[in-house]
Protein backbone atom coordinates (compact mmCIF):
# COMPACT_ATOMS: atom_id res chain seq x y z
CA UNK A 1 0.00 0.00 0.00
CA UNK A 2 1.43 3.43 -0.79
CA UNK A 3 -0.01 6.66 0.26
CA UNK A 4 -0.41 9.35 -1.58
CA UNK A 5 -1.89 13.30 -1.51
CA UNK A 6 -2.69 14.52 1.83
CA UNK A 7 -5.27 15.25 4.41
CA UNK A 8 -7.82 12.55 4.12
CA UNK A 9 -7.17 9.27 2.28
CA UNK A 10 -9.66 7.15 0.20
CA UNK A 11 -9.43 3.74 -0.60
CA UNK A 12 -9.32 2.31 -3.98
CA UNK A 13 -8.21 -0.36 -6.28
CA UNK A 14 -5.72 0.34 -9.50
CA UNK A 15 -5.05 -2.58 -11.61
CA UNK A 16 -6.30 -4.73 -9.02
CA UNK A 17 -3.98 -4.07 -6.13
CA UNK A 18 -5.09 -2.02 -3.28
CA UNK A 19 -3.88 1.87 -3.01
CA UNK A 20 -4.61 4.48 -0.69
CA UNK A 21 -4.36 8.26 -2.18
CA UNK A 22 -5.36 11.59 -1.06
CA UNK A 23 -8.93 13.08 -0.94
CA UNK A 24 -9.54 15.61 -3.75
CA UNK A 25 -7.32 13.74 -6.37
CA UNK A 26 -8.51 13.58 -10.28
CA UNK A 27 -8.16 10.91 -12.49
CA UNK A 28 -5.19 12.60 -14.26
CA UNK A 29 -3.67 13.56 -10.69
CA UNK A 30 -3.51 9.85 -10.24
CA UNK A 31 -2.18 9.04 -13.04
CA UNK A 32 0.80 11.74 -12.32
CA UNK A 33 1.24 9.93 -9.08
CA UNK A 34 1.81 6.80 -10.62
CA UNK A 35 3.92 7.95 -13.06
CA UNK A 36 2.01 7.61 -16.05
CA UNK A 37 1.67 9.35 -19.25
CA UNK A 38 -2.30 9.92 -19.83
CA UNK A 39 -1.54 10.13 -23.81
CA UNK A 40 -0.15 6.45 -23.93
CA UNK A 41 -3.02 4.71 -22.08
CA UNK A 42 -6.58 4.06 -21.83
CA UNK A 43 -8.16 4.59 -18.03
CA UNK A 44 -11.13 2.66 -16.99
CA UNK A 45 -13.39 3.65 -13.90
CA UNK A 46 -15.85 1.40 -12.23
CA UNK A 47 -16.18 -0.42 -15.80
CA UNK A 48 -16.50 2.84 -17.64
CA UNK A 49 -13.93 4.36 -20.31
CA UNK A 50 -12.79 7.24 -19.57
CA UNK A 51 -12.51 10.28 -22.28
CA UNK A 52 -8.74 11.81 -22.02
CA UNK A 53 -10.45 14.92 -21.72
CA UNK A 54 -12.45 13.83 -19.14
CA UNK A 55 -9.41 12.45 -17.02
CA UNK A 56 -8.86 16.25 -15.63
CA UNK A 57 -12.31 16.47 -14.12
CA UNK A 58 -13.29 12.80 -12.97
CA UNK A 59 -12.58 13.24 -8.69
CA UNK A 60 -11.48 10.00 -7.64
CA UNK A 61 -13.80 8.30 -5.18
CA UNK A 62 -13.94 6.08 -1.98
CA UNK A 63 -13.93 2.26 -3.48
CA UNK A 64 -12.98 3.08 -7.20
CA UNK A 65 -11.84 0.74 -9.43
CA UNK A 66 -9.31 1.71 -11.76
CA UNK A 67 -7.84 -0.30 -14.47
CA UNK A 68 -4.99 1.86 -16.81
CA UNK A 69 -4.40 0.03 -19.75
CA UNK A 70 -2.22 0.05 -22.88
CA UNK A 71 -1.12 -1.61 -26.14
CA UNK A 72 1.39 -4.04 -25.03
CA UNK A 73 2.56 -6.87 -27.83
CA UNK A 74 0.26 -9.21 -28.98
CA UNK A 75 -0.68 -11.32 -32.02
CA UNK B 1 -13.14 -11.62 -58.51
CA UNK B 2 -15.83 -9.84 -56.83
CA UNK B 3 -14.04 -6.40 -56.90
CA UNK B 4 -11.23 -7.19 -54.37
CA UNK B 5 -8.19 -8.32 -56.68
CA UNK B 6 -6.59 -4.86 -57.97
CA UNK B 7 -4.10 -4.54 -61.17
CA UNK B 8 -1.12 -3.30 -58.60
CA UNK B 9 -1.05 -6.40 -56.18
CA UNK B 10 -3.35 -4.02 -53.35
CA UNK B 11 -5.84 -5.25 -51.81
CA UNK B 12 -9.20 -3.74 -50.12
CA UNK B 13 -10.23 -4.21 -46.35
CA UNK B 14 -13.55 -1.86 -45.35
CA UNK B 15 -12.65 0.40 -48.67
CA UNK B 16 -8.61 0.89 -47.02
CA UNK B 17 -6.07 -0.30 -49.70
CA UNK B 18 -3.12 -2.39 -48.21
CA UNK B 19 -0.43 -3.41 -50.36
CA UNK B 20 1.03 -5.83 -48.36
CA UNK B 21 -0.75 -9.17 -47.77
CA UNK B 22 1.11 -10.15 -44.56
CA UNK B 23 -0.17 -8.62 -41.46
CA UNK B 24 2.30 -9.63 -38.46
CA UNK B 25 1.81 -9.77 -34.40
CA UNK B 26 3.98 -8.07 -31.88
CA UNK B 27 3.45 -10.61 -28.94
CA UNK B 28 6.78 -13.30 -28.06
CA UNK B 29 9.74 -11.06 -29.28
CA UNK B 30 12.93 -10.99 -26.59
CA UNK B 31 13.04 -6.81 -27.21
CA UNK B 32 11.36 -4.54 -28.97
CA UNK B 33 14.28 -3.80 -30.87
CA UNK B 34 14.13 -6.90 -32.38
CA UNK B 35 10.44 -6.58 -33.25
CA UNK B 36 10.82 -3.49 -34.64
CA UNK B 37 13.41 -4.78 -36.98
CA UNK B 38 11.35 -7.99 -37.76
CA UNK B 39 8.21 -5.78 -38.01
CA UNK B 40 10.22 -4.16 -41.24
CA UNK B 41 12.01 -6.96 -42.58
CA UNK B 42 8.28 -8.48 -42.80
CA UNK B 43 6.97 -5.46 -45.25
CA UNK B 44 3.74 -5.84 -43.06
CA UNK B 45 1.57 -2.49 -42.58
CA UNK B 46 -0.78 -3.77 -40.34
CA UNK B 47 0.43 -5.04 -37.20
CA UNK B 48 -1.82 -6.44 -34.27
CA UNK B 49 -1.48 -5.33 -30.23
CA UNK B 50 -2.98 -6.39 -27.48
CA UNK B 51 -4.40 -4.02 -24.79
CA UNK B 52 -3.40 -5.41 -21.10
CA UNK B 53 -2.83 -3.07 -17.24
CA UNK B 54 0.05 -1.47 -17.05
CA UNK B 55 2.52 -2.37 -15.04
CA UNK B 56 2.23 0.25 -12.23
CA UNK B 57 4.79 -1.33 -9.74
CA UNK B 58 8.41 -1.20 -12.91
CA UNK B 59 9.22 2.47 -13.12
CA UNK B 60 9.03 4.16 -16.90
CA UNK B 61 6.92 0.49 -18.00
CA UNK B 62 6.65 1.47 -21.73
CA UNK B 63 3.98 0.08 -24.21
CA UNK B 64 4.52 -0.74 -27.26
CA UNK B 65 3.66 2.96 -29.12
CA UNK B 66 7.09 4.04 -27.91
CA UNK B 67 8.35 1.56 -30.43
CA UNK B 68 6.10 1.06 -33.09
CA UNK B 69 4.64 4.52 -34.51
CA UNK B 70 1.08 4.69 -35.40
CA UNK B 71 2.02 6.81 -38.47
CA UNK B 72 4.09 3.86 -39.72
CA UNK B 73 2.14 1.01 -39.05
CA UNK B 74 -1.69 0.38 -39.23
CA UNK B 75 -2.28 -0.87 -35.38
CA UNK B 76 -4.79 -2.88 -34.91
CA UNK B 77 -5.84 -3.84 -31.26
CA UNK B 78 -6.78 -7.70 -30.62
CA UNK B 79 -9.13 -9.31 -28.06
CA UNK B 80 -6.89 -12.06 -27.37
CA UNK B 81 -7.45 -14.21 -24.18
CA UNK B 82 -10.96 -12.65 -24.02
CA UNK B 83 -13.40 -15.87 -23.67
CA UNK B 84 -16.61 -14.62 -23.39
CA UNK B 85 -18.53 -11.40 -25.40
CA UNK B 86 -18.49 -9.54 -22.45
CA UNK B 87 -14.72 -9.57 -22.09
CA UNK B 88 -13.95 -9.12 -25.87
CA UNK B 89 -16.49 -6.00 -26.18
CA UNK B 90 -14.73 -5.05 -22.65
CA UNK B 91 -11.33 -5.07 -24.93
CA UNK B 92 -12.34 -3.71 -28.06
CA UNK B 93 -13.98 -0.49 -26.74
CA UNK B 94 -10.36 -0.12 -24.41
CA UNK B 95 -8.09 -0.59 -27.60
CA UNK B 96 -10.84 2.14 -29.29
CA UNK B 97 -10.34 4.34 -26.75
CA UNK B 98 -6.57 4.59 -27.40
CA UNK B 99 -7.85 6.79 -30.29
CA UNK B 100 -6.10 5.07 -33.14
CA UNK B 101 -8.74 3.64 -35.24
CA UNK B 102 -12.17 2.12 -34.64
CA UNK B 103 -10.95 -1.33 -35.95
CA UNK B 104 -10.60 -4.50 -33.97
CA UNK B 105 -9.54 -8.20 -34.43
CA UNK B 106 -12.10 -9.89 -32.53
CA UNK B 107 -10.56 -13.08 -30.64
CA UNK B 108 -13.38 -15.13 -28.48
CA UNK B 109 -11.06 -18.30 -27.36
CA UNK B 110 -13.74 -21.35 -26.37
CA UNK B 111 -11.02 -24.10 -25.20
CA UNK B 112 -7.50 -23.14 -23.23
CA UNK B 113 -5.77 -26.78 -24.41
CA UNK B 114 -6.20 -25.26 -28.29
CA UNK B 115 -7.13 -21.96 -28.30
CA UNK B 116 -9.94 -22.58 -30.80
CA UNK B 117 -12.32 -19.97 -31.27
CA UNK B 118 -16.32 -20.12 -29.37
CA UNK B 119 -17.56 -19.48 -32.70
CA UNK B 120 -21.09 -18.75 -30.90
CA UNK B 121 -19.89 -16.23 -28.66
CA UNK B 122 -17.40 -14.67 -31.68
CA UNK B 123 -20.32 -14.11 -33.62
CA UNK B 124 -22.95 -12.54 -31.37
CA UNK B 125 -19.78 -10.36 -30.33
CA UNK B 126 -18.97 -9.31 -33.59
CA UNK B 127 -22.80 -8.63 -33.96
CA UNK B 128 -22.97 -6.20 -31.24
CA UNK B 129 -19.41 -4.80 -32.32
CA UNK B 130 -20.47 -3.87 -35.53
CA UNK B 131 -23.83 -2.40 -33.98
CA UNK B 132 -21.13 -0.23 -32.08
CA UNK B 133 -19.68 0.70 -35.38
CA UNK B 134 -16.49 -1.13 -35.21
CA UNK B 135 -14.62 -2.65 -38.31
CA UNK B 136 -14.51 -6.09 -37.17
CA UNK B 137 -11.71 -8.78 -38.86
CA UNK B 138 -12.66 -11.86 -36.78
CA UNK B 139 -10.87 -14.61 -36.03
CA UNK B 140 -12.59 -17.98 -36.55
CA UNK B 141 -12.29 -21.62 -36.96
CA UNK B 142 -12.00 -23.14 -40.88
CA UNK B 143 -15.34 -23.43 -40.94
CA UNK B 144 -17.26 -22.44 -43.79
CA UNK B 145 -20.84 -21.65 -42.31
CA UNK B 146 -19.33 -19.90 -39.30
CA UNK B 147 -17.43 -17.70 -41.78
CA UNK B 148 -20.37 -17.20 -43.71
CA UNK B 149 -22.31 -16.08 -40.31
CA UNK B 150 -19.49 -13.57 -39.43
CA UNK B 151 -19.93 -11.77 -43.12
CA UNK B 152 -23.54 -11.33 -43.09
CA UNK B 153 -22.96 -10.22 -39.64
CA UNK B 154 -20.79 -7.40 -41.10
CA UNK B 155 -17.34 -8.36 -40.50
CA UNK B 156 -14.92 -6.44 -42.83
CA UNK B 157 -12.79 -9.69 -42.69
CA UNK B 158 -12.96 -12.69 -41.61
CA UNK B 159 -9.77 -14.40 -40.62
CA UNK B 160 -10.26 -18.62 -40.74
CA UNK B 161 -7.28 -20.37 -38.71
CA UNK B 162 -4.96 -22.62 -40.59
CA UNK B 163 -3.84 -24.52 -37.16
CA UNK B 164 -3.83 -23.90 -33.49
CA UNK B 165 -2.73 -20.39 -32.24
CA UNK B 166 1.16 -20.62 -31.95
CA UNK B 167 0.74 -24.27 -33.13
CA UNK B 168 3.41 -23.83 -36.47
CA UNK B 169 1.12 -26.91 -37.80
CA UNK B 170 0.62 -24.98 -41.01
CA UNK B 171 -2.90 -25.61 -43.18
CA UNK B 172 -4.46 -28.47 -41.73
CA UNK B 173 -7.89 -27.92 -44.15
CA UNK B 174 -6.50 -26.06 -47.50
CA UNK B 175 -9.55 -27.32 -48.53
CA UNK B 176 -11.98 -25.62 -46.12
CA UNK B 177 -10.21 -22.82 -46.44
CA UNK B 178 -10.05 -22.55 -49.81
CA UNK B 179 -13.85 -22.85 -49.69
CA UNK B 180 -13.95 -19.64 -47.32
CA UNK B 181 -12.22 -18.27 -49.42
CA UNK B 182 -14.93 -19.10 -52.23
CA UNK B 183 -17.64 -18.17 -51.01
CA UNK B 184 -16.70 -15.15 -48.75
CA UNK B 185 -17.47 -11.33 -50.20
CA UNK B 186 -15.30 -9.64 -47.70
CA UNK B 187 -11.84 -10.34 -47.63
CA UNK B 188 -10.30 -13.72 -46.18
CA UNK B 189 -7.35 -13.68 -44.28
CA UNK B 190 -5.87 -16.74 -42.39
CA UNK B 191 -4.67 -16.32 -39.12
CA UNK B 192 -2.43 -18.13 -36.67
CA UNK B 193 -1.27 -21.94 -37.51
CA UNK B 194 2.02 -20.69 -39.81
CA UNK B 195 5.09 -22.40 -39.08
CA UNK B 196 7.46 -21.28 -41.39
CA UNK B 197 7.54 -19.86 -45.29
CA UNK B 198 6.36 -22.52 -46.77
CA UNK B 199 2.92 -23.12 -44.47
CA UNK B 200 2.88 -19.29 -45.55
CA UNK B 201 3.71 -19.99 -49.34
CA UNK B 202 0.68 -22.81 -49.34
CA UNK B 203 -1.74 -20.63 -47.41
CA UNK B 204 -1.61 -17.88 -50.36
CA UNK B 205 -1.73 -20.53 -52.99
CA UNK B 206 -5.55 -21.41 -51.27
CA UNK B 207 -5.80 -18.13 -53.01
CA UNK B 208 -6.85 -16.16 -49.89
CA UNK B 209 -6.19 -12.24 -49.52
CA UNK B 210 -4.05 -12.55 -46.85
CA UNK B 211 -2.55 -14.00 -44.09
CA UNK B 212 -1.18 -13.13 -40.33
CA UNK B 213 1.07 -14.31 -38.01
CA UNK B 214 3.04 -14.02 -34.97
CA UNK B 215 5.00 -16.76 -33.45
CA UNK B 216 6.31 -18.32 -36.58
CA UNK B 217 8.40 -15.01 -36.73
CA UNK B 218 8.83 -14.05 -33.21
CA UNK B 219 9.90 -18.01 -32.15
CA UNK B 220 12.25 -18.00 -35.23
CA UNK B 221 15.75 -18.57 -34.13
CA UNK B 222 16.26 -15.10 -36.47
CA UNK B 223 13.04 -13.53 -36.29
CA UNK B 224 14.41 -10.76 -39.03
CA UNK B 225 15.63 -13.37 -41.03
CA UNK B 226 12.21 -15.23 -41.07
CA UNK B 227 10.25 -12.18 -41.31
CA UNK B 228 12.22 -11.38 -44.12
CA UNK B 229 11.56 -15.25 -45.82
CA UNK B 230 7.93 -14.89 -45.41
CA UNK B 231 7.47 -11.50 -46.72
CA UNK B 232 8.76 -13.30 -49.72
CA UNK B 233 6.81 -16.60 -49.45
CA UNK B 234 3.59 -14.33 -48.54
CA UNK B 235 4.10 -12.84 -52.52
CA UNK B 236 5.12 -15.92 -54.08
CA UNK B 237 2.58 -17.88 -52.92
CA UNK B 238 0.16 -14.91 -54.20
CA UNK B 239 2.01 -14.74 -57.72
CA UNK B 240 1.77 -18.93 -57.72
CA UNK B 241 -2.19 -18.52 -56.97
CA UNK B 242 -2.24 -15.93 -59.61
CA UNK B 243 -0.73 -17.92 -61.78
CA UNK B 244 -2.57 -20.93 -62.02
CA UNK B 245 -0.97 -23.77 -60.90
CA UNK B 246 -0.51 -26.80 -63.29
CA UNK B 247 -2.84 -30.09 -62.70
CA UNK B 248 -1.09 -32.84 -60.32
CA UNK B 249 -1.03 -36.04 -61.41
CA UNK B 250 0.29 -39.58 -60.51
CA UNK B 251 2.11 -40.32 -63.24
CA UNK B 252 4.97 -38.93 -64.62
CA UNK B 253 5.28 -36.81 -68.13
CA UNK B 254 8.30 -36.24 -70.02
CA UNK B 255 9.27 -33.05 -69.66
CA UNK B 256 11.93 -33.21 -72.94
CA UNK B 257 10.69 -34.60 -76.31
CA UNK B 258 9.98 -38.18 -77.19
CA UNK B 259 10.96 -37.99 -80.63
CA UNK B 260 14.40 -37.47 -82.10
CA UNK B 261 16.10 -39.82 -79.23
CA UNK B 262 19.40 -41.15 -80.92
CA UNK B 263 18.91 -45.16 -82.11
CA UNK B 264 20.67 -47.16 -79.01
CA UNK B 265 21.95 -50.46 -78.40
CA UNK B 266 19.22 -52.36 -79.09
CA UNK B 267 20.90 -56.10 -79.88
Amino acid sequence: MTTEGDSATLSIVVNGKPRLVGAGLSVAGLLRTLKVNPGMVVVERNREILARDALETTPVKEGDRIEVVHFVGGG
Amino acid sequence: MKGKRRPDGSFLIAGRTFDSRLIVGTGKYHSNREMTQAIRASGAEVVTVAVRRVDLDRSREEGILHYLDPREFFLLPNTAGCYTVADALRYARLGRAAGLSDWVKLEVIGDEHTLLPDTTATLEAAALLVAEGFKVMAYTNDDLVTALRLEDAGCVAVMPLASPIGSGLGVVNPYYIREIKRRLCVPVIVDAGVGTASDACITMEQGVDGVLMNTAIAAATDPVGMATAMKHAVRAGRAAYLAGRMRPREIAVPSSPVAGMLDGNTD
